[in-house]
Parts: structure tokens; sequence; C-alpha cells
């Protein structure tokens, strides 16, 4: 962590002192979070960790107790909720498509309530579709007629239709097989480089943590207890509980390779 | 039997229309009220339990007494309105039957409306959220389409139960396919009785299908079926608006209660005025307290009530007097209180008297209610459903100290073949009956005058005090009808073989003024 602010510009997101409680459980405690231009964060945790209330609170899903947000240094505050949450892009596990909808008009949503023209709107689609990896054929289907990985492409398309420069995931590709998730994973990795997002996606995944993020932050009990690249985190983590979470893919790692000296061995 | 059928397919057309634009209207409101009750419920949780309840509640009260209960309060309403405003409305028929209904469809609609709403998936409410949608855009582009089938069930269930309850607003002076059943009823024509029931179910079941091709077309995403049913509803409703807005606005209201005589004597009164050149509405199957109050406030220009029940239920009187200072204290009071015109007597008395069949009475000796009272110990007695609790019944109990062994309340029209059969020893029979002389009852003398004089008269409202064409057409009647021709006439109407319709048994009547008069 050696680039100073200045170098990266004005941070996309800024979370200043933010808390948010549920009756007596204090969800989320006194948050200070940075994420910089084309930065993909992953928010480590396991449930109840708070990482999905923070995400959340990013867009005005969830309102905070106390705290600023800031995007592109303006307090969310300032922004009427809906039209923030257009600027946003917003896939979360359970997709949440309307199921009433054909997919073209499931991706179209955002840019029809932003009153594009349906030109417009009818060349973006297919654009989407193409980039998410989906036949063009699909756009008249309802999405009862769609796979798990196919219902998710159409959530990405959907949240990146109106060409936000943020995305917020949450557990995005949890419910999926893992050949599906590591697929859908790396392709949006890769959207992401040639978009030039800032991505916060939230996980219980370590391995999918490691793989995805620049940087990671870890979270429990409401509080974020460490942050780092992947690389840090592997090898130098200062929290004990988080060596714990690294050690159960490196100790899955070193077997699986020992398993390929085995096979390489005549 | 053809007749009778002839006779109600010709009535149709008027029912028929009058009762679809009424149950259009009733639902057109009803969903509007219900719809915006559905926001605001699925909108907060505080609003939503009294709501539901609400609706609940409206449904538990029996349909008939809503649609009674909405008259008293609209003329009350009426009456502020003309103090403040100086001008009123009419509570009677299309405004109270209205209201009722609308309220009557409103339980199925705001509970599938709201159970639609709120069991949508939250992952597609998230989402919703999500994408930017503000509250309004998420009501109309996703919760409402997904609450649509639960919502156009609800929708057709109030559809059949408005169509079915409209039946009901005969009474509250509203014509509808009701007035089938309830005349019918009342003079035991069950073809006119069947045809009414035939004809608001058939109306229910083709409004549920096209109901159901819309519903079909909302969930299959297409518009043809959906403009289809909207429009096969739309020609119905409007079809049926065209001929009653040729309606004549200066007409005459003929008002009529519940019961053979008084069907007969509206259809008479009606073919006179027509015959002096005066366009006729009538309304008849009407409460007698409604139908009185209607008069009083201008919504029937004529009807004929009794004076025993002006004197006792209207001016409150308990007191039992000799017919003329009645008569003439009667005429007076109306005329001061309400500006009613007492055109005059009609020459018979349809009073309450107790009949038994008359050979029991001989065998137990009795002639007079004095002679009852001895044997009264020992039988039953049957009345209609308001006599024991009329100030008469008080009467006669104290005059003659009754005691009988059982009572029992009946639809007139039972009441006389119960006596007839034995299920009951005495009935509080109707003097002017046809049933009495029909099945040989014996009405027991009153010596002690106990029972009120229930003479006959034409009421006139007070927009119509000096009408010349009413008074033309109606004078010739006063005291033109003495006691029997009135009970043939009632018999004609009320016998089970070669059953007449009041407008023939009114015809017949007129003939028979005709050469009693000349």
């Amino acid at each position: 962590m050696s680039v100073t602010a200045d170098a990266r510009g004005r941070p996309a997101i800024e979370l200043r002192s933010v808390s948010r409680a549920f009756g007596r459980t204090v969800a989320v405690r006194d948050v200070e979070l940075v994420v910089w231009p084309k930065e993909f964060l992953v928010i480590l945790g396991e449930s109840g960790s708070g990482k999905t209330t923070l995400l959340k609170m990013i867009n005005r899903l969830q309102a905070q107790d106390s705290g600023d947000v800031l995007i592109d240094g303006q307090p969310t505050s300032a922004v009427v909720a809906h039209e923030l949450r257009r600027r946003i892009g917003y896939v979360f596990q359970r997709v949440g498509l309307f199921p009433h909808m054909t997919v073209a008009e499931n991706v179209a949503i955002t840019p029809r309530l932003l009153g594009w023209d349906e030109d417009e709107i009818r060349a973006r689609v297919e654009e989407l579709l193409a980039l998410v990896n989906l036949p063009a054929e699909m756009a008249p289907r309802l999405p009862a007629a769609l796979s798990g990985g196919q219902r998710q492409r159409v959530g990405v398309a959907r949240a990146l239709a109106a060409r936000p420069s943020i995305m917020l995931m949450d557990e995005p590709f949890g419910a999926l097989d893992p050949i599906t998730r590591d697929a859908l994973a790396r392709e949006y990795r890769s959207l992401h480089e040639r978009m030039g997002l800032v991505t916060v996606m939230v996980t219980h995944d370590v391995l999918e943590s490691l793989l995805l993020a620049d940087r990671i932050v870890v979270m429990r009990a409401g509080v974020i207890v460490a942050s780092g690249t992947p690389h840090e985190m592997m090898n130098d983590p200062r929290d004990a509980e988080v060596r714990k979470l690294m050690d159960m893919p490196r100790r899955q790692m070193t077997r699986v390779a020992a398993m390929l000296d085995d096979a390489k061995r005549p | 039997m053809n007749d009778r059928f002839a006779d109600a397919w010709a009535l149709l057309p008027g029912y028929l229309s009058e009762h679809v634009v009424l149950s259009a209207a009733a639902m057109a409101l009803g969903l509007v009220v219900s719809l915006a009750l559905v926001i605001a419920a699925v909108r907060s949780e505080r609003v939503r339990w009294p709501v539901l309840a609400f609706a609940s509640l409206i449904q538990t009260v029996p349909s008939l007494a809503l649609l009674a209960l909405f008259y008293p309060l609209l003329l009350a309403v009426s009456g502020f309105a003309k103090s403040v405003f100086g001008a009123g409305f009419s509570a009677l028929g299309f405004l109270p039957s209205l209201l009722a209904l609308a309220l009557y469809s409103m339980l199925p609609v705001i509970r599938n409306g709201v159970a639609g709403i709120v069991n949508i998936d939250a992952a597609v409410i998230e989402a919703a959220r999500g994408v930017g949608m503000t509250d309004w855009q998420r009501l109309w582009r996703v919760e409402l389409p997904l609450a649509t089938p639960l919502l156009m069930a609800g929708i057709r269930t109030a559809a059949v139960w408005v169509i079915g309850a409209a039946t009901l607003s005969t009474p509250v002076g509203q014509v509808s396919l009701g007035n089938y059943i309830f005349s019918g009823l009342q003079v035991q024509n069950w073809v006119s009785v069947l045809f009414g029931c035939v004809a608001a179910a058939g109306l229910a079941l083709v409004v549920d299908q096209l109901l159901a091709l819309i519903e079909a077309g909302l969930a299959r995403r297409s518009r043809a079926r959906v403009a289809a049913g909207v429009a096969a509803l739309a020609v119905g409703i409007a079809a049926a608006a065209v001929p009653l807005g040729r309606g004549a606005a200066s007409s005459y209201v003929v008002g009529g209660k519940a019961f053979s005589e008084q069907f007969i004597l509206a259809e008479l009164m009606s073919a006179r005025i027509v015959a002096a050149g005066g366009a006729v509405a009538q309304r008849t199957g009407l409460g007698s307290a409604v139908v009185f109050a209607a008069l009083a406030s201008g919504d029937v220009d004529v009807y004929v009530d009794y004076s025993g029940t002006i004197w006792a239920n209207v001016m409150r009187r308990a007191e039992v007097p000799r017919r003329e200072p009645m008569l003439a204290e009667i005429r007076a009071w109306l005329e001061e209180e309400h500006g009613i015109v007492m055109l005059g007597s009609l020459g018979f008395e349809n009073a309450y008297g107790l009949a038994m069949r008359r050979d029991r009475a001989q065998q137990l000796g009795i002639a007079t209610i004095a002679d009852l009272a001895a044997h009264s110990a020992e039988l039953s007695m049957g009345g209609d459903l308001e006599f024991f609790s009329r100030p008469e019944w008080g009467g006669l109990q104290s005059a003659y100290g009754l005691q009988f062994a059982s009572r029992r309340d009946f639809d007139p029209t039972f009441m006389y073949q119960a006596v007839t059969d034995g299920e009951v020893d005495v009935i509080s029979a109707f003097t002017s009956d046809g049933r009495i002389a029909a099945n040989d009852l014996l009405v027991l003398a009153d010596p002690a005058g106990a029972i009120l004089p229930y003479d006959a008269i034409v009421l006139i409202a007070r927009k119509r005090a000096n009408d010349d064409t009413l008074r033309r057409a109606l004078l010739p009647l006063v005291d033109a009808i003495p006691l029997a021709l009135m009970q043939e006439a009632n018999y004609r109407v009320d016998r089970e073989r070669d059953k007449e319709t009041p407008a023939a048994t009114a015809r017949w009547l007129e003939s028979e003024i005709g050469a009693r008069g000349n």
C-alpha cells in the first residue's frame, strides 16, 4: 500500500465513520473505507459480519445511522436515492430479474427509467448481451426459461446497462455451480478491466476474494479487521483470525499441488 | 305459463339495462377506492390491518341490510345538504344501491390485491429498488403487473357478487333484475322469480367470462385478448346505458310496497296516468318505511298507503280512534308536516284481522276475538314478519287477554298456506287478501274495536299537489273499489292456478270499476 491518494486521484467511494444498527444489534460500527478509481475491492466476511449492510449503504438501499458516504467526493445524502441508484450498478445473489419482463426488457430497465430513446436502448441491449456472452436469441425470453448462470449474466448486463462507473456486487456468483461460477467470475473481472470500473464485491469465499480482488478488506462483527492486497493477506496477515482464514485455501492448494506432483512422477 | 314468460321477457330490456348500469358503476367506484386502499395498505403495515378488517366487517353485514341502511343515511345527508347548500339529492334508488354495492365489492379486491403485492419475491422488490425505481415506478412496473393474476381473480369474484347482490336493490327503489324476484315472490309467480334468477346468473356468467378473457390476455401478454374483453364489456355497458339516457325526466313516479295488492294498484294508477297523457316510471317492491320517506322527499309522486300504517308507524300514535276522525286527522297531519295530499280513500280496508280456518273455528265455537281468548292458551299463532312488533298486537293482547301456546313468523306468502294446512291455528290475515275467501278462512270479529282501521288511501307528494293530470287520472278511483272487488283482484294474482299478472289484473279491475261506475 505504497501508492498515495494524490497519485490515484480522488477516491471513487469514501465511507467516513459510518455506523448502522438494527434495533440493539450493531451491524456496522464506525467504518472508514476508501475505494479508488478502477479498483476491484472485495469485502470478505462471514454472514452477520455487516458486509452486506456496508455495501447497501453505498447506494442507499440502507441508510446509515451516522457518518457520511461520498461518491466522487459528493455526499450521497445530497442526491435523491433513486437517482443515485441509477448511476450505480447493483448485482446480488438472488438476481431478482423481473419475472414478467423479457430478458431485453430486464436489461433495458434503467435506461428506460432514465428516458433514453428506444433506438439507443435497443442497440445497448444488443451490445450488453454480447458483452455478457448471451446469444441474441435470448432477448425475447422470460427469465423463467433461463438457467441460473444465464440469469446472473442478465443480472450483470442489467446492472451495466446505464454505463455506471461503480458496480456493487453482493455474493453475485454464490448460488451458481462451481464451473459456471468460475467462468462468470473471470469474465466479470475482465469486463472490470476493459471498462475501467470501480467494483465493490461482498463475499464469504476466501479463494474467490484472493483470485478476483485488487484489495481485500476483512470484516468481523461490524468492523474492518484487516485490509491489504491478496498477496499481503496470504503472506503477512497481522491478525491471527485472518491468518486462520487464509490458511484454509493454502492447505487446499498444497494438497492439490501434491496431487499434481504425484501425477508428474513417472 | 307462456304468457308469464312473455310478460317477463317484455320487461327484460328495462330491468337488464338498469342492472348492468348499476353493477358497472358500483364496480368502477369500488375498484377505484379498493385500489387506493390496496396501495395504502401495502405501503404501511399500520394501514394494512385496519383496511383488511374494515373490508371483512362490511362483508359480515347482510347485503340487504347494507342496502337498506344507506337509504336513511343518504336521506339525512341530503337533508343536511339541502339546509347548507340549498339543494338536496334523491336518496332513493340508484345512489344508495351504488354506494352499498361498491362497498360490497371491496373485500375480494382488497384482500387479493394486498396478498398479490405483499407476497412478491423480496428479491424482485430489492432489484426494483436497486435499478433506481421510485415507489410509484415500482408499483406500476413491477408490483401491480405481478399482482395482476390474484387481483383479477378478486375482481372477478367481486363482479359476480355485485351482480348477484344488485338484485337486492329493488326494495330501496332501484329497478334491477331483482324486480322479477321480489314481485314474483310476493305474487307467487315462480316463472318470474326463476326468470330473474336465471337472468342475473347469466349476466354474472357472461361478465365473469369476459373478465377471464382479459385476465388470460394480461397473463399471456396478448393485447388482442385484453382489447376484446374490454371492448365487449364497454359495448355491453354502453348498450345498457343508452335506453336509460332517453329516460323521461318529467315522468310521474308511481310507488308501491312489496305485495300483490300494491303491485295491482300501482299498475292501475300507472295505466290511468298514461291514459291521461302522463309518462310513468314505477318504483314498486319498496319497503313500507322507504316508500313513505320517498314520497315525503319527492322521489315518489304517488302511492297507496293505509290509514292505520300512517297513524301508528309514521305519526307514532298509540290510541285506536274511530275511522272518520282518524282520516281527518291524518289528512291534516300529512298536509302540515310533509305537504302530502291525501286524495281520498279507495273504498276498502286492508286491515289486520285474526283469521282461522272456518271449520276449526266452528268446531271450537269461535266467532270473535273474545271467543278466541278463551281458547288461546291451547292454540298457535302465526304472524307476518312485522306483526308481533306492531302496536296492534299489544293492543289485541291487552284488550282480549290473548295468550297463545306458541307463535311463529311467516312471510305473508306462506302464512295463508300454513293456517290452511293446520300448521298454525290463527294468523294475522290481511282483510283484503283474496286467499281469505279462497281458502275458506274466517276473519274473527273485533267487538272491542282494538284493531286500527286500515283504509287504503291515495297519497300525492308535495310537488305534485296541484297537478291536474294526476288528479284527473286518480280522482275517479276514490271510493270506487269495494272490499270484495279488491279481494277478487288480489286472488287473481295470488291463486295457484290461472294466475294472472298484476298488470292484467289491473286491466280487469279497471273494467270492473268502469262497469260499476256506469
